[in-house]
C-alpha cells in the first residue's frame, strides 16, 4: 500500500484587469491561453484542438490501434470559450468557464503532482507577463484561488485513478469524514464567512461554504462534497476516475503535497478493505463541513452518525493510524507523507501559528493578524481583505505568498531549476511522456490531443489519424522513447505504430 | 542583508520543509518580532493601492 497512484490536479484561476471590471473575463483567459500557445509555436494544434471524439477503443491491451479521426479540422472553431492548447509537458491549457484553467499531466505520485502543478503556475505567469507585452493591452492579472468573496466560486479539482471493484458506497462513506476534516491542513485561508463572505470572520477554506450536498454530479451549482463524476479516461472497466472537486487551490507546496499524498492513502485503505470496520459517518455532513472551516481554533466536535463528537484533528488521526498499520514496510514517499501528515496534525494540535511555513490558511491569517494589530484595523478594513485576495496573485512581485517564499517563510518543495524544467518536460512515467514528446518533437503533425488520444495530420494523407491512448500507463519513456528516437518525423512514428499494432 | 542572503540561497535548492519549523520556532522571540516585522513592511509596500476598489472590482463569474 502506498501514495503511488495516477494522479492529477486541475485548477481553474481567476482572472481581472484591475480597474477595467467590465471587460468580459472569457476573453481575458482566452487571450492568456493564446498568448502562450503563440509562445510556444510552432504547433500544427488547431484553435480548440481538444479530440471530444467520443469513440474510444477500449479493448486494446497495448493502447496502439490505429483508427480514422472523426473531428474535421473545419468544425474546429475560433470561439473564444474554446482556447485550448496542449503542452510538451503534458498538461493542457484552456478556457473554462470563464476561466483560464490549467490541467497537469498524468502522473503517478504526490510529490509529481506538486511539481507540474507548480510549473503550471509558472505557466501563468510566463502567460501574463507575456499578455502585458502586448501593444495597447491591459496587462491581466491571474490569482490561485476559490471565490471573488462576492457569491462565485471556481475550483481546483484533484483526480485519483482507482480501482473499479471498490463500492462507491464505501468511498461516500468514508471519504466524506476524510474531506470534511481534511480541511485543516488543506485550507487556503478566507476571510469572510458564507458564500458572498457577508459575515467578516476568518476561516480555514476558501472552498467550504460552497458545498450543500452530500452527494451528486454538478460541480457549478448545489456542489457536492463527493462528486459522482466518472469518465476515467482509461479502461472503465477497470477503473474509476475519481474526481474530487472539495479542494482549496494551494500556494503552500507542502499543503499539496499533504492533500494529494493523504487522499490518495485514503483511497488505498479504501481499496483494500481496510476501513471496512471504521465508521466516521457525521450526523449532518454539509453542516459539519461549514463549521469545521468557521473554527480556525480546531476544537469544534463534530457530531456523529453514532452519537461520538471527535474533532477534526481525533478524526484525521484514525486515518493516519490506519493508513500506518496497513503502509507495512512503506516506500519513501509513503514514509514522507505519513511522516509529515502526523507531525502536521500534532503542530496544528499544539499551535497552528508554528504551521504558518507550510499551511496557507496559517500563513494567510499570520499576515492579517499582523497588520489588524500593527495598525489597529477593524475586520471590517478592506486591507484585510486585500491582504486575503492578494496573497494568491501570481504576480511575483506582487503575491503574498511569493514573498513569503522568496523570504523563505513558506517552504518550497522544488528549486527553480527543477520547476523550470517541468515547464516543457512531462513526466516520464505515464503516458503523458508520448503526448508532450510527439507535441515536442513533431508539433506541426499533432493536430489534437485530448487525455486517452493524440490526432495526427499527415502530410499526404486527407483523413486525420487517431491514435488512442487508453491506459494512462503506457507511453512511458520506458516504453516509447527508443520509438521516438527512432523515427525522423511523424509520418514514420505512426508508421511504426501502425506496424506494431497488425 | 544577512537575511535577504539566507532566503536566496534556500531558493537555489531543495528544501527540505521540516526545516522550516525549527528555524522559525528556535528563533528569540524578538527576532522573530523583528522579521515578521519586516514581512509587513515590505507587504505594506506592495499591497495596491485603493484597497477598497481594488477588493470590489474583484469580481468573477462563477466556476466549477
Amino acid at each position: 500500500m502506498s501514495v503511488h497512484r495516477v494522479m492529477g490536479i486541475e485548477t481553474e484561476y481567476g482572472i481581472s484587469i484591475p480597474r477595467h471590471p467590465t471587460i468580459n473575463p472569457t476573453v481575458s483567459s482566452s487571450r492568456i491561453v493564446n498568448a502562450y500557445a503563440r509562445h510556444v509555436v510552432p504547433t500544427g494544434q488547431r484553435p480548440g484542438g481538444w479530440d471530444y471524439a467520443l469513440e474510444s477503443p477500449l479493448r486494446d491491451a497495448r493502447g496502439y490501434d490505429m483508427s480514422r479521426a472523426e473531428a474535421d479540422p473545419s468544425q474546429l472553431t475560433d470561439d473564444p470559450a474554446m482556447a485550448n492548447v496542449v503542452l510538451t509537458n503534458g498538461s493542457r491549457l484552456y478556457v473554462d468557464h470563464a476561466h483560464p484553467e490549467l490541467s497537469t499531466p498524468e502522473v503517478t505520485n504526490p510529490r509529481d503532482a506538486v511539481l507540474w502543478d507548480r510549473a503550471g503556475v509558472e505557466i501563468m505567469r510566463i502567460a501574463m507577463a507575456l499578455v502585458a507585452k502586448e501593444p495597447e493591452s491591459h496587462p491581466i492579472v491571474l490569482y490561485k484561488n476559490n471565490t471573488d468573496n462576492k457569491g462565485a466560486s471556481y475550483g481546483c479539482h484533484e483526480n485519483y485513478l482507482m480501482d473499479r471493484r471498490t463500492p462507491f458506497a464505501e468511498i461516500v462513506r468514508h471519504l466524506t469524514p476524510f474531506f470534511i476534516t481534511r480541511q485543516v491542513f488543506t485550507g487556503a485561508g478566507r476571510l469572510g464567512i458564507g458564500q458572498d463572505g457577508r459575515r467578516l470572520a476568518y476561516q480555514l477554506s476558501q472552498r467550504a461554504d460552497f458545498f450543500e450536498v452530500e452527494v451528486g454530479l454538478e460541480t457549478t451549482l448545489k456542489r457536492p462534497i463527493i462528486n459522482t463524476r466518472d469518465e476515467p479516461h482509461a479502461d472503465p472497466e477497470r477503473y474509476r476516475r475519481l474526481h474530487v472537486i472539495v479542494g482549496d487551490a494551494n500556494m503552500s507546496d507542502t499543503a499539496t503535497y499533504l492533500k494529494m499524498g493523504t487522499t490518495s492513502l485514503v483511497l488505498a485503505l479504501l481499496e483494500a478493505g481496510a476501513l471496512n470496520d471504521l465508521d466516521l459517518w457525521p450526523q449532518n455532513p454539509v453542516r459539519e463541513m461549514h463549521q469545521v472551516s468557521h473554527d480556525t481554533q480546531l476544537s469544534h466536535l463534530v457530531t456523529l452518525a453514532d452519537g461520538r463528537r471527535m474533532t477534526a484533528l481525533d478524526i484525521q488521526r484514525e486515518f493516519h493510524a490506519r493508513a500506518t498499520d496497513f503502509c507495512v514496510d512503506p516506500d519513501a514517499q509513503t514514509r514522507d507523507v505519513l511522516d509529515k501528515w502526523s507531525t502536521i496534525i500534532d503542530d496544528l494540535d499544539r499551535d497552528p501559528a508554528v504551521c504558518a511555513d507550510r499551511i496557507d490558511w496559517v500563513a494567510k491569517r499570520t499576515l492579517i493578524d499582523g497588520f489588524r494589530h500593527r495598525e489597529s484595523l477593524d475586520w471590517s478594513s478592506p486591507r484585510l481583505q486585500l491582504i486575503d485576495l492578494q496573497y494568491s496573485d501570481l504576480r511575483p512581485d506582487k503575491g503574498l505568498a511569493a514573498k513569503l517564499e522568496q523570504r523563505g517563510r513558506l517552504a518550497r518543495m522544488f528549486d527553480d531549476v527543477t520547476v523550470t524544467d517541468a515547464i516543457t518536460s512531462a513526466p516520464t512515467d505515464t503516458r503523458a511522456y508520448f503526448r508532450g514528446e510527439c507535441i515536442r518533437r513533431f508539433p506541426e503533425s499533432v493536430a489534437a490531443a485530448s487525455w486517452d488520444s493524440l490526432v495526427f495530420d499527415l502530410p499526404g494523407r486527407e483523413a486525420l489519424l487517431r491514435v488512442p491512448m487508453i491506459d494512462p500507463l503506457r507511453g512511458t519513456h520506458e516504453h516509447v522513447h527508443g520509438l521516438l528516437e527512432g523515427s525522423a518525423d511523424a509520418e514514420a512514428l505512426v508508421g511504426s505504430l501502425m506496424r506494431d499494432s497488425r | 542583508m544577512a537575511q535577504r542572503e539566507t532566503s536566496e540561497h534556500r531558493r537555489g535548492r531543495q528544501v527540505e520543509e521540516t526545516e522550516e519549523p525549527t528555524t522559525a520556532s528556535t528563533a528569540a522571540p524578538s527576532d522573530l518580532d523583528a522579521d515578521v516585522d519586516a514581512i509587513l513592511d515590505e507587504i505594506d509596500d506592495v499591497l495596491e493601492e485603493n484597497a477598497e476598489d481594488f477588493v470590489k472590482s474583484f469580481v468573477q463569474k462563477g466556476g466549477q
